[in-house]
């Protein structure tokens, strides 16, 4: 598995998106610490962007990489290599990738602001580990929908509908049974609700650690409220790692079946 | 060397083989022939692991290949299609099959043989097919493998390249190996092949050796006794 990492890695540096996404990411850094002149709202702002940015990316990344490298696949197939080994190998080369241009495009501009210095060094480590695992998730997502589509054009766009789905659509049908059902005690539902959505579990993550309680919402206030300051951090996490582990299992097991 | 029973395979409601028996022991050139469709390719990767079957039992050098991996390492494959990935240099490309097998290679005897030495730094997007696939011939006669097998091998070559081929494939067979080869043009057959597997709807019609085809059609022509398989079935 590892040789496929390799390959996959070292494909993917050379190609000109990755560092796309790496300098934006630096821009991003330094125009937000010289606009704000504040790290810790520098870190909220740029919660915000990488909450929605890191899944759109991450899918897009990872459906192309897949139908791209059907050629790359099938040639490995016929290798004597275990088929797990082989797609787990890419999976983690795409979103290896991805969360070494993150963590160093905003990396580096915070450090080169005196980020060790400063006590925002958690915030700001949480906000990386979000993002990784945002990334892993939405990688793994993407993978999967590709080894289900034969069709580039329809596991692009099952893969973009669920990006939409998970960013924008799930709080707006969220928020519109919040309110049709606002006579009910609707604690556990939006518990649930979003525990079942890997951004809003995210988004809600670093917004308890930030301890920010305007910005927390109503979810964040039954979360804090349910589980308080620590333990709602533990439980998310472990929800986030559920997240990435699932998919994985999906795409192992649907690769060992699948027919080349 | 190749044991497959009762091997079943269905995409979707498309039967492609059904209940396939086949033997191939050790040593000598079979072409698996048959018409398009007939379930050549399918065949080819049920015993590679690349398709796995509906049911039946499939065992290479006497291990079975269901959940098994390792057997490739016996096998060297040269595909039907040449698709490459289009960013890597030949070099490159050769470079990084020997690290994933970790095996003994003569690529550079090949690479002389069908002067492919001006393409090594080269991008596999920016060669010719016929060029293509001379580096996939080099890719798969490399290794020192007992059983080969070639889907379609003559695709897009030169008659030099051809003759060059046609040698080494011999001389593979020379050293005891096993060959399997699927292709269209009669005349390689009847030249190479030692025995026939001739495939229909997804089954073994016909296997035996060329002259036996030809007692059994009451042909004198080889390409015409492989028409007659496909006339007399259709009257059937």
């Amino acid at each position: 598995m590892l040789k496929i990492l390799k390959y996959s890695f070292y494909d993917l540096m050379r190609s000109r998106w990755n560092y796309v996404y790496f300098l934006f990411y630096l821009a991003l850094g330094f125009v937000l610490l010289f606009l704000n002149n504040d790290l810790s709202k520098a870190v909220i702002t740029l919660m915000n962007v990488i909450i929605v940015l890191v899944p759109l990316i991450s899918t897009i990344f990872g459906v192309m990489y897949f139908y791209n490298s059907k050629e790359f696949t099938e040639l490995l197939l016929a290798q004597p290599l275990k088929r797990s080994s082989i797609f787990l190998g890419q999976y983690l080369g795409v979103a290896g990738s991805l969360t070494m241009s993150l963590v160093l495009g905003l990396g580096i501009p915070f450090i080169l602001y005196g980020l060790f210095r400063s006590d925002t060094i958690w915030n700001f480590s949480l906000l990386l580990i979000t993002g990784a695992f945002l990334t892993l998730i939405f990688t793994a997502l993407a993978f999967n929908i590709s080894l289900s589509n034969e069709n580039k054009i329809k596991g692009f766009g099952y893969a973009v509908l669920l990006w939409l789905f998970l960013a924008v659509i799930y709080d707006g049908l969220f928020l519109l049974s919040l309110i049709i059902f606002e006579e009910y005690p609707l604690d556990s539902f939006s518990l649930a609700a979003t525990m079942f959505n890997p951004i809003d579990l995210s988004r809600t993550l670093i917004l308890l650690k930030l301890d920010i309680s305007a910005l927390l919402g109503y979810t964040g206030a039954i979360f804090r409220q349910f589980f308080g300051t620590d333990k709602g951090l533990i439980v998310s996490i472990l929800m986030l790692i559920l997240w990435t582990v699932l998919p994985i299992g999906r795409l192992t097991y649907k690769a060992k079946r699948k027919d080349f | 060397m190749i044991q497959i029973e009762n091997l079943h395979k269905k995409f979707g409601r498309n039967q492609v083989l059904f209940n396939l028996d086949l033997d191939i022991p050790g040593g000598g050139i079979f072409a698996v022939l048959g018409p398009n469709g007939s379930g050549k390719t399918t065949l080819i990767k049920c015993i590679l692991g690349m398709v796995i079957p509906s049911s039946g039992e499939i065992e290479v050098k006497d291990n079975t290949i269901k959940n098994n991996w390792k057997y490739r390492q016996d096998i060297n494959y040269l595909p039907q299609i040449a698709n490459f990935p289009g960013n890597l240099k030949v070099k490159e490309l050769i470079r990084m099959i020997k690290d994933l097998r970790q095996k003994e290679s003569n690529e550079e005897e090949l690479v002389k043989l069908f002067g492919l030495e001006p393409f090594l730094d080269k991008k596999l997007g920016t060669l010719s097919g016929g060029t293509k696939q001379k580096v996939n011939i080099v890719l798969t006669f490399m290794f020192d493998s007992p059983l080969i097998i070639l889907d379609e091998p003559t695709t897009g070559l030169d008659p030099a390249s051809l003759i060059k081929l046609k040698e080494l494939i011999l001389q593979e067979k020379n050293k005891g190996k096993t060959i399997l080869i699927t292709t269209h043009i009669m005349q390689f057959v009847e030249e190479m092949a030692d025995e026939i597997v001739y495939l229909l709807e997804g089954n073994i019609f016909f296997k035996g050796s060329v002259e036996q085809l030809m007692t059994k059609t009451k042909q004198t022509d080889f390409e015409h006794a492989i028409a007659a398989i496909s006339i007399q079935t259709a009257d059937a």
